[in-house]
């Protein structure tokens, strides 16, 4: 495993030969005449039927209870007529845009304007299919509006792919998605929706495994990050140490991640019954004690072999220049390699975030809390609103954690580079 | 016969190739010389169809080559290119096997031709057919590389600065082997290089390019004595010419009657070589030998008019 | 070198016989057992389970492969150079939905047991399959690629010749570790209802049975190691084989 996250590592690099690689293939595709029908775009095509599947299936579904098998509703009548021409207006546009070669940005414009109506008008249809004063029928979005939803989401991604911001504007755009994304949850157009409907019978619960949540991830990639950026230092320096340690943090990671929680119960367990003021500390053998040990033990692999590479991967003409100004070991670990082996580093704590973001619902498992205690009570319950309640906020969290990040890692790529 | 009609090559719009015409005799080696961007290596390669001309066509022995199949043309013609490109996954005798298989040739006539073009190229069979690529020097990489393009025995071969990536000593050899090659089996060559030494020592003609367009077409006497440009004139070094003149020329053909004292020089040397051996012996005259016997003089005063810009 | 064969040989041998014969183990497990609980998974045959989690993976990362190196193939073909930048991004972006999401998600479509957790095995391991074949198509040598064409090999000849031999080391690194990761994520599906070690490690959460938890890990976990390390010696081989011996510690 140590390959193919220290890989990524490489990614950026890699990136620039695949641009040179699309490029030099345009090149010889430019050597014939083009045909007219090309002046389409290709993906549009694509994004297109995609999205005129999503057009013909069910845009909603009703439920008279929250576990029944519910009816379709197609898009003609999930909505008021005026909305359904709005909607098919905009629609419209959308295909326009995709099909047609404009420049990117203005398909990006296109595409998020697609995607608000999209989600606006899913909570007008829940509020006008749920009849009045029923509190137990469930709406919830159908299959058609999940496709449109991908579809337009391909052609934002495929716009922003080929804009290739700069760090600060893809940041920016994030939070202008995060804070619509609170504005229409706050506003209340969405709380007939069946998800927000589990929400709104659990929003304290909620809210506190929210917390637990992010408390999880985050505790476990800090520490393991205090742990094992020193550590991978070490590694680096002492060669002797490197394949021993990674060969360990290797096999820790083969684990599978139900198996280490569990494993972990028996002896903290034991920790809180014998060690004096562990239990005041919140140790315990069931809980988010042994989740936050295991998440701790996931996360160290890879932050560890990226230090490890980083350092590695530092010029030796700039470590030796910085020998021949008479610098000394420890002013040369300060002062040259960690600065430039930090973009590499910060990738491996990338890596390690999204990836614990995901893991951490497992750890309802073991009582440990977190949105997997929606997702698994969800499956228990054949309650898919309440599988959604727990995988949505995971998904968007890591989601925002890799956009944030990449971006981080971007802008220090870009500093360390002379 | 090439014949390169009027051809050009934009990107953007803007041209790489512009407006070249140029004829390259069958059995010649026709260096293309120029500075990078020059446009040099796009001619080459549209030679065989690796980029096509935007306007302007090319005939190989009259046959317009847009007509033929670019797969086929290519398997027509030998390709040796800088770095070698030999295939890092397939052994020695796979790698020059390729267009033969491509071709479709029966097994023991492909295996024999290997083994025909490794012993040409001073490589022992036995020894270089089941190695790999990494498992060779830069030099027998680079001999390799051009055994493959001459695998299909083809008519023409295409060379795009074949010696870049060798030292000087291992070029200079791998020029006198591919000059005796070339005598052997009367390949036409066309051989793309931004050194002019190179060009002067390999080229039956010498076709300068810059900037997309070509500037001079000729013999390496004509260029080196009548330079069409300043420009040419600079890539030539005018200080550098009359020995390049020398250079160009063999002892054999100018042997006078008559003896001389000291060491003796073979009629297969260079003029060059038997200028500076004459200035560094401080003589006026040395002996010539072939075979190991002596068949006459060089002269310094010879030399001298030899020398001197072409009338 | 030659300890590290025997080690791992060894723990092949102990692996099997205690698939066979668990038994012959209770010993070991009784002493991490309370108040006379079974020290042996006993709702179940471990190597029928251990049978069955593996073909889950097998199948999986089988069709995982062939999707994954078809995709990879199509984006870097003249023809699909377009979707070449989206499809990486969408690779990046598939890597941040955490595998229980995407098999809870898969539920109400196909069911409970087996079939989601195939699906939702085989959207995990596109992923690194795709990236590195993608990483093996694009970095082969201009020289080399450039020398194919000019020998007149068609498209298809070079793909099938040079350019899929070249990247066959690489794409076998992300089958690598698409399979180690398979083998972990499989367990979750248990929670679903499929038939992998996750059963045996589940009952043992739930009966507060450490033996059980234990044995199902160690299963994976060995499972894992052994994959991975043969995986990776028949890398070196083809790495070596192909004359790409430098790029073996890359």
């Amino acid at each position: 495993m140590v390959l193919g996250k220290s890989g990524q590592a490489a990614r950026a690099t890699r990136l620039v030969t695949v641009i040179g690689v699309s490029m030099s293939l345009a090149d010889t595709a430019d050597a014939h005449a083009r045909p007219t029908w090309l002046a389409l775009d290709k993906l549009g095509v694509l994004i297109a039927i995609v999205a005129a599947v999503g057009v013909v299936l069910p845009f909603a579904l009703f439920r008279a209870n929250r576990i029944v098998p519910g009816e379709t509703i197609m898009l003609p009548a999930a909505l008021p007529l005026p909305l359904v021409f709005l909607l098919a207006a905009v629609l419209l546009a959308g295909f326009v845009a995709a099909l047609l070669r404009w420049p990117a940005w203005l398909k990006l414009a296109t595409g998020f304007v697609v995607l608000a109506t999209l989600f606006v008008l899913v909570g007008l249809a829940a509020s006008y299919l749920t009849p009045e004063g029923e509190t137990f029928a469930r709406v919830s979005p159908g299959a058609g509006f999940w496709v449109l939803a991908f579809a337009f989401a391909l052609l934002v991604t495929d716009a922003l792919t080929r804009l290739r911001l700069r760090p600060q504007y893809r940041v920016a755009i994030l939070v202008a998605v995060i804070l619509a994304m609170a504005l229409l949850l706050w506003s209340g157009l969405w709380n007939d929706l069946s998800m927000l409907k589990e929400y709104a019978s659990r929003a304290q619960a909620f809210w506190s495994e929210a917390q637990t949540h992010l408390l999880l991830a985050f505790g476990s990639v800090a520490t393991a990050a205090l742990v094992g950026v020193p550590l991978g230092m070490v590694c680096y320096k002492v060669r002797r140490l490197r394949a021993g340690v990674l060969n360990v943090l290797n096999i820790v990671q083969t684990i599978p991640s139900i198996a280490l929680f569990g494993l972990l119960i028996a002896p903290l367990a034991w920790v809180a019954a014998n060690v004096p003021g562990a239990k005041a500390i919140g140790i315990s053998g069931i809980g988010a004690a042994p989740a936050l040990l295991a998440l701790f033990a996931y996360s160290l692999l890879p932050i560890v072999s990226n230090t490890v590479v980083g350092l590695l991967g530092v010029s030796p003409a700039a470590i030796d220049a910085a020998r021949g100004m008479g610098m000394t070991r420890w002013q040369r670990l300060l002062a040259v390699e960690l600065p430039l082996a930090f973009p590499v580093i910060l990738t491996g704590i990338r890596i390690v975030l999204v990836q614990n973001i995901g893991l951490t619902t497992i750890a309802a498992l073991i009582g440990g809390g977190g949105f997997g205690v929606f997702v698994f009570q969800g499956i228990g319950q054949t309650a898919m609103d309440l599988v959604l309640l727990g995988a949505v906020p995971t998904v968007a969290l890591a989601f925002a954690a890799a956009v944030l990040l990449d971006a981080l890692v971007d802008m220090t790529a870009r500093g360390a580079r002379p | 016969m090439i014949e390169i009609d009027d051809v050009s090559r934009l990107y953007g719009g803007v041209p790489v190739v512009d407006h070249v015409t140029l004829t390259i005799q069958p059995r010649t080696i026709c260096v293309v010389v120029g500075t990078s961007g020059s446009g040099k290596t796009t001619l080459l390669r549209m030679i065989n169809k690796l980029v096509n001309p935007s306007s302007g066509s090319l005939r190989i022995d009259g046959e317009d080559i847009a007509g033929i199949p670019a797969y086929e043309l290519r398997r027509r013609i030998g390709y040796a290119i800088q770095g070698h490109g030999l295939f890092p996954h397939r052994t020695v005798g796979q790698n020059i096997a390729t267009v033969p298989k491509l071709l479709g040739w029966d097994k023991a006539k492909t295996a024999d031709r290997v083994d025909e073009l490794l012993t040409l190229f001073q490589l022992d069979p036995q020894a270089f057919r089941d190695r790999l690529p990494h498992q060779l020097s830069g030099g027998e990489q680079q001999r390799v590389g051009v055994a493959r393009a001459l695998a299909a025995k083809p008519n023409i071969l295409l060379m795009d600065e074949p010696y870049g990536a060798l030292d000087p000593v291992i070029r200079a050899k791998a020029q006198h082997d591919l000059l005796a090659i070339q005598r052997k089996l009367g390949t036409t060559i066309v051989l793309v290089t931004h050194d002019m030494e190179e060009a002067i020592q390999l080229g039956h003609t010498i076709a300068v390019m810059a900037h997309g367009k070509l500037l001079q077409s000729a013999t390496p006497t004509e260029i080196i004595g009548h330079p069409a440009t300043p420009f040419i004139a600079e890539l030539i070094g005018s200080s550098e010419r009359p020995f390049r003149l020398l250079a160009l020329s063999r002892v054999a053909d100018h042997i006078e009657p008559g003896v001389a004292e000291g060491a003796p020089i073979d009629a297969d040397a260079s003029l060059r070589d038997a200028y500076a051996d004459m200035l560094w012996s401080a003589r006026s005259a040395m002996p010539v030998t072939r075979h190991g016997e002596i068949v006459g003089r060089l002269t310094l005063d010879a030399l001298a008019k030899l020398a001197a810009r072409p009338q | 070198m030659s300890w590290g064969i025997a080690i791992r040989l060894v723990a092949l041998v102990v692996l099997v016989v205690f698939l066979v014969q668990p038994e012959l183990f209770a010993g070991v497990f009784g002493a991490l057992t309370q108040n006379g609980q079974p020290s042996i998974y006993n709702q179940g045959s471990l190597l029928d389970i251990t049978l069955s989690h593996l073909g889950i993976v097998a199948v999986a990362t089988l069709a995982a492969t062939l999707v994954a190196v078809a995709l990879a193939i199509i984006v870097t073909r003249p023809f699909g150079a377009e979707f070449l930048p989206l499809s990486r991004s969408l690779a990046n972006i598939g890597q941040t939905f955490p595998p229980v999401a995407v098999l809870a998600l898969a539920v109400p479509l196909l069911g409970f047991g087996t079939a989601p957790t195939l699906v939702a095995l085989f959207l995990y391991g596109l992923l690194p399959i795709f990236e590195n074949t993608l990483t093996g198509l694009t970095s082969t040598p201009p020289a080399v690629v450039e020398a194919a064409r000019g020998m007149g090999m068609t498209g298809w000849q070079r793909l099938v010749r040079v350019e899929l031999p070249i990247a066959l080391p690489v794409i076998l690194g992300g089958i690598r570790l698409s399979v180690v990761i398979s083998l972990a994520t499989a367990t979750i599906g248990s929670t679903v209802a499929a038939r992998t070690l996750g059963e045996v490690i589940i009952a043992g959460l739930q009966s507060n049975n450490t033996a059980f938890v234990l044995q199902g890990g160690l299963i994976v976990g060995v499972l894992a190691v052994l994959i991975y390390d043969g995986l990776s010696a028949l890398e070196r081989l083809l790495l070596a084989r192909s004359g790409q011996a430098s790029r073996a510690n890359a």
